[in-house]
């Protein structure tokens, strides 16, 4: 009888409603998560995968000597590797695509890779515009890699303690 | 200037009275789908800062021009009418439920004299043309031949149905109380102050007629009409581009109606809530504004809070909650009013 004279007043105030209301309320006035993108970014970790890029050694030369382990262990099938034997007598890709759109950004590349040279960059800001763009040749990766170096040595110090 | 006045003067009285009346529609309208306009910008802004997020603040400073950006894209999209759609229904179901909603206003006191007509029924009027809406609705379900659009203009039948009922009782109890079906009248009946007001004696009554109005406009929490979980969007599932803006536009003009109606029924309307110096030099029209203002605010808060009722427990508040409540209510006024020497307490 009480319970049912407790569920009735309740019901009939609305006491629960109103609680739901004073919830909602108070978070009216809370301080905004929101961040503006373009104008603010939230950080980023060192080992962000985003876009990929080839390296050089200091003195320019390529790192990639064609092992095709990348190749090997892709889960995706992304990438593509052709080789042959350069002028003076080291073995060099001829062609090294990345597709895009097959990568599923999981890092086993660049774990594979001996010389530090296939790397997975924190830019994650890129698009495609026509049909194919979504193929990074050689040269594009060696582009990104020359653009990026600083950001991805910088990103691979912080991280060696760990690793 | 005099020319033109002298043959204004020669005007036929018909054409004077015709003009003049359609200035005064215009001299409504246009600032009501101002307001209905900056509802969609304002609903959006307060359930973004409810959900601990800013809402839109892009298009122009801090997003004020949002609700134009909308309807310029909304005017220039296609209309798709579905090819086995009765088209002629299909077409006139946005402009069925559009037009009570806006003409409901003729009879709205926005101050004591600021009255497009005083008529004597003005509260039958206004439930006449409430009613009317949920044509718009079951039309736009029915002409769609679409089984989501049927299924929300059924559900939105039968609810109306209910809740239809539960308000009009409300409003035979504030009839009691005010003794007039003239809307000018009640709120001067509420004159003096903040404990003259019909939302005191009247109180049941006003949480069942707001929370009727809420389920009468098919808004959150009772919004099964559109469920977008369950039957995608209901009966406006068919709807695109300007057709589906006059849906919006409805259902938002009801919602200012209905705030507009509380308002001035339980609110006291266009006057302060106390008599005294600082509040009186304010114009009554902002009385009513800011009243408007508030409950149409209440509105956007119980879209934030409260989750979609299921279909059965619309049902059964409507019919099993509300209509007694109402109607315990109703005789309890009477009873008072009639059989006691307390009716003054609802006068």
């Amino acid at each position: 009888m009480l319970n049912w004279i407790n569920q009735n007043f309740k019901t009939y105030l609305l006491v629960e409603l109103l609680r739901g209301l004073s919830v909602t309320g108070r978070h009216l006035f809370k301080r905004k998560f929101t961040i503006q993108y373009p104008e603010e970014k939230t950080p980023k970790s060192p080992r962000f995968r985003g876009l990929h890029a080839l390296r050089r050694y200091p003195n320019g030369e390529e790192r990639c000597i064609a092992c095709k382990l990348c190749e090997a262990v892709c889960p995706a099938l992304a990438i593509t590797i052709e080789s042959e034997e350069r002028n003076d007598g080291t073995r060099r890709t001829t062609r090294y695509d990345i597709d895009l759109f097959k990568c599923i950004y999981c890092g086993f590349c660049e774990e594979a890779c001996p010389v530090d040279s296939i790397v997975e960059t924190d830019v994650h800001e890129f698009h495609f515009e026509n049909r194919g763009d979504n193929v990074m040749t050689k040269e594009m990766l060696l582009a990104v890699g020359d653009e990026y170096e600083q950001r991805i040595a910088a990103a691979r110090q912080a991280d060696s303690a760990f690793r | 200037m005099s020319t033109l006045l002298s043959f204004w003067g020669q005007l036929p009285l018909a054409i004077q009275v015709t003009v003049e009346t359609l200035m005064k529609i215009v001299a409504i309208l246009v600032p009501l789908l101002a307001f209905v306009a900056y509802m969609t910008y304002a609903e959006r802004k307060i359930i973004g800062y409810i959900q601990v997020r800013i809402g839109p603040n892009r298009v122009g400073p801090r997003g004020w021009l949002q609700p134009i950006a909308d309807f310029l894209k909304l005017f220039f999209k296609e209309v798709v009418i579905p090819t086995n759609a009765n088209r002629m229904l299909f077409i006139s179901a946005p402009v069925l439920s559009l037009i009570p909603a806006l003409a409901a206003w003729a009879v709205i006191p926005f101050t004591e004299t600021l009255v497009l007509s005083n008529l004597d029924v003005g509260l039958l009027y206004i439930l006449a043309l409430t009613s009317m809406g949920v044509y718009g609705v079951i039309v736009a379900g029915w002409a769609s031949n679409s089984k989501y659009a049927f299924l929300g203009a059924m559900r939105s039948a039968a609810q109306i149905v209910a809740y239809e009922i539960a308000m009009g009782f409300a409003l035979v109890g504030l009839l009691m109380a005010a003794g007039s079906l003239n809307l000018i009248e009640i709120v001067k009946a509420q004159q003096g102050g903040l404990h003259q007001w019909y939302l005191w004696p009247l109180f049941p009554l006003f949480l069942v007629y707001f929370i009727s109005g809420v389920a009468e406009t098919n808004r959150a929490p009772f919004d099964v009409a559109e469920g977008e979980s369950e039957i995608v969007a209901g009966f406006h599932v068919e709807y695109s581009g300007i057709s589906f803006m006059i849906f919006f536009m409805a259902e938002y003009a009801n919602m200012v109606l209905i705030a507009t109606l509380a308002a001035v029924m339980f609110l006291g309307g266009w006057y302060a809530p106390f008599d005294i110096v600082p509040l009186n030099w304010i114009p009554p029209f902002f009385w009513l504004f800011g009243k408007v203002a508030m409950l149409m605010f209440v509105f956007l808060w119980l879209r934030a809070t409260f989750p979609r009722y299921r279909y059965d427990q619309i049902m059964r508040l409507g019919w099993k909650v509300f209509i007694p409540v109402t109607l315990v209510w109703i005789t309890v006024i009477g009873v008072f009013r009639f059989l006691t020497p307390w009716g003054f307490i609802f006068r």
